[in-house]
């Protein structure tokens, strides 16, 4: 049975073990290429898209909308159309005989680990293997778990590094609040790892680090892939930093959330309430003040470092969402004809969440294309 | 993440703060347990050993008591007062109508009747609850007479989550908290950040979303309440369960949000049914969402009576998944339901 292809559960993180199907986007008999957004999910902690694995046509769409699949299980078929039906039943027949949930959910891949880095605990989570290194930097008040939808997909053929900035996720929260600061961390993270040159692809505030890096050290950054990023201009959303530190309960900290993301559906119960078990650690009050304070202070963005970016060498991609909220995407125009920038349409600050499948695509090409 | 029992979530609560403040005393009786016997200090930490290892961390900070619980509550009221944040252990919740003045006519009293002035700091830690056959006087679930008491704050964690950060909250503070832990949870595991971390009061948590029936369970009762949700998930039944963390404050608001979609309510109560949380909160609801209500809220108790020692009867007391999953269906399906 050649040129079947399952259309499976994804796994989003560590803990998924099943999701619920919320509804298909294609129909039955529908062209699709690698990538293409073929059905909405839900796991307990966020919403995603499922995306085609291969090229050919959806033949059957298995799972019903609604429907709770444990992760690896069968969501559809796709197949190319010469493939006859009954081979199509037999495959669907086979799977389902032979499948044992559970099993996929508990292949647990790896698991987040801490390095020291100068007197800091930092925590990271590791994937793939290969010659050329990625590092993955989030936002001010993300963590590793931003990257959920992509660092994995991004370590085939890599090693890709996700970390947890001072203040964040599961590292110390002990933090001053400067660029120069976060990008001593990340190369004192390369330091500690044995990296000696990676990719960056920085997020929001990330993004003004992992610039910041480049700049200073240039010999270990191969190049930088910078999403929604601060650093190239002064205007930022006051109201969200401001909001973002302010909020104590979940109905608050929902609207603030909702600025993130141009669909607000995303921002689900459970996302609001991880978030605020973060903002409720001891220390991280004053870790966010001190990051606003430095980095974005009076609401305004302190470095801009779009003129030396331009007459630096390093290799640079922008991606951004055109329904950005926080940062203008009107800055993605602001290295024009220094490096390409990729406006996604209908897309919101989280653009590497909202829009997965083609971020991954833009950052592989980009990446592979220098490897 | 790193998985620890309840019993644990607590003691590591009461370290840290400890830790953190020096003016956080501990007291109760044998909460250093056999003092006087050398090697041996530490060898109870309280009647189930919640506060072990406490005392040899913190020397002087961890005190024996006689059993004497109108003294030693009224030591807590007292040490409260005059700068320190006691955490005073008072065993069986059973055993606390011998310091009834001391905390709802003093405690509960000071910041009101001396005009803001005065702050009262102070945690009884205690135990409730039916379910390891000790009997009529060393298991009830009294949390409702102290959530009638303005100016006392009272929290009942169901998950060692939501235990430490609901402890280092009750010790920061500045008004009495009573602490309820029910025994049967000590042994339950789950995730804990080793970091500190607070739970706030009056926020319930949405431990299950659904569209169908609104369930609000407190202590124990929130794990059955999970597992008869599971059940009526089965049937198509879609349960969410409230978890008010906090009787008081108690954050109404979330509760009616619920319901407002559900338009159905069943409430889990392990105490008694009269003037219980579980009558309260049927009531609030009725005022305030009746429009919204498609079928008689429903409350899921034990029955008006002493809890018995017979472990058959016992175990017939105490709400179980089973009947809250029955009362669930009633309101959803059943003859009280309108369409």
């Amino acid at each position: 049975m050649s040129g079947i292809v399952k259309l499976g559960m994804p796994k989003w993180g560590l803990s998924m073990t099943e999701g619920q199907l919320v509804r298909w986007l294609v129909e039955e008999g529908a062209e699709l290429k690698p990538g293409d957004e073929v059905a909405e999910a839900e796991s307990e902690k966020i919403n995603g898209t499922v995306e085609a694995p291969a090229a050919g046509v959806l033949r059957r769409r298995v799972a019903r909308e609604g429907e709770v699949i444990p992760v690896g299980g069968l969501l559809g078929v796709i197949a190319d159309p010469a493939v006859p039906e009954g081979e199509i039943d037999s495959f669907i027949e086979e799977f389902q005989a032979t499948f044992v949930p559970g099993e996929a959910g508990e292949e647990a891949g790896p698991e987040p680990q801490t390095v020291e880095v100068g007197g800091r605990s930092i925590r990271y989570l590791k994937h793939g293997e290969g010659e050329e290194t990625a590092i993955l930097l989030h936002g001010f008040g993300g963590d590793l778990n931003n990257w959920l939808f992509n660092q994995e997909v991004l370590a085939d053929g890599r090693a890709v590094y996700a970390l947890d900035f001072p203040g964040h996720g599961g590292s110390t929260k002990e933090v001053e609040g400067t660029l120069d600061e976060l990008a001593g961390v990340v190369s004192g993270f390369m330091d500690a790892l044995g990296i000696e040159r990676a990719h960056l692809v920085g997020h929001s505030m990330g993004g003004a680090v992992a610039a910041t890096l480049a700049l200073a050290r240039p010999e270990r950054v191969a190049s930088l892939v910078l999403i929604a990023s601060a650093g190239l201009g002064p205007e930022i959303n006051e109201e969200y930093i401001r909001g973002f530190i302010a909020a104590g309960r979940r109905k608050e900290m929902k609207s603030v959330l909702q600025l993130l993301f141009a669909d607000p559906d995303l921002v689900t119960r459970q996302l609001v309430n991880d978030v605020l078990k973060y903002k409720r650690l001891d220390g991280v009050d004053e870790a966010l003040k001190k990051l606003a304070g430095g980095i974005f202070p009076g609401g305004r963005q302190a470095n801009v470092l779009t003129s030396r970016l331009t007459e630096s060498e390093v290799p640079i991609l922008v991606i951004w969402g055109d329904k950005d909220a926080i940062l203008p995407p009107e800055h993605a125009a602001e290295l024009s004809g220094r490096a390409p920038a990729e406006v996604l349409e209908g897309r919101g600050h989280m653009v590497q969440m909202e829009a997965a499948g083609e971020v991954n695509r833009l950052i592989e090409d980009f990446i592979g294309g220098l490897e | 993440m790193r998985r620890i029992t309840f019993m644990q979530a607590i003691n590591e609560a009461l370290a840290q703060e400890m830790e953190r403040d020096p003016t956080v005393v501990v007291f109760g009786e044998d909460n250093a347990g056999g003092a006087g016997a050398p090697g041996e200090d530490d060898a109870w930490g309280g009647v189930m050993g919640v506060t072990k290892g406490l005392y040899h961390s913190f020397p002087g900070r961890v005190l024996d008591t006689p059993i004497s619980e109108s003294a030693f509550i009224g030591a807590a009221a007292g040490a409260a007062c005059s700068g320190l944040r006691p955490v005073a252990e008072l065993m069986f919740v059973d055993f606390m109508g011998v310091c009834f003045d001391q905390i709802f006519n003093q405690a509960a009293k000071f910041r009101y009747m001396f005009g803001g002035k005065a702050r009262t700091p102070m945690v009884i830690r205690t135990m409730y609850g039916a379910g390891i056959r000790a009997a009529g006087q060393h298991s009830q679930s009294l949390y409702p007479i102290f959530t009638h008491i303005p100016g006392l704050k009272v929290a009942i964690p169901s998950s060692p989550y939501d235990a430490k950060g609901l402890m280092i909250q009750a010790i920061r503070d500045d008004d009495p908290v009573i602490f309820f832990e029910n025994k049967v949870l000590y042994a339950v595991e789950g995730e804990v950040p080793e970091e500190s971390y607070t739970v706030p009061f009056g926020e319930a948590n949405f431990v299950r979303e659904g569209d169908d029936v609104t369930i609000v369970a407190i202590g124990r009762m929130v794990s059955f309440a999970e597992q008869a949700a599971e059940e009526l998930a089965g049937d198509g039944i879609e349960c969410e369960i409230l978890d008010p963390r906090t009787t008081s404050p108690l954050d109404e608001e979330s509760i009616y949000e619920s319901v407002e979609n559900t338009g159905r309510l069943v409430v889990v109560d392990e105490s008694n049914p009269r003037c219980s949380l579980a009558s309260d909160i049927a009531a609030l609801v009725a005022q305030n969402c009746f429009e919204d209500l498609k079928a008689a809220p429903k409350m899921v108790t034990a029955p008006h009576t002493p809890p018995p020692f017979s472990p058959t009867l016992e175990d017939a007391y105490v709400p179980d998944p089973e009947r809250i999953a029955a009362a669930a269906r009633e309101v959803v399906e059943g003859a009280g339901a309108r369409a």
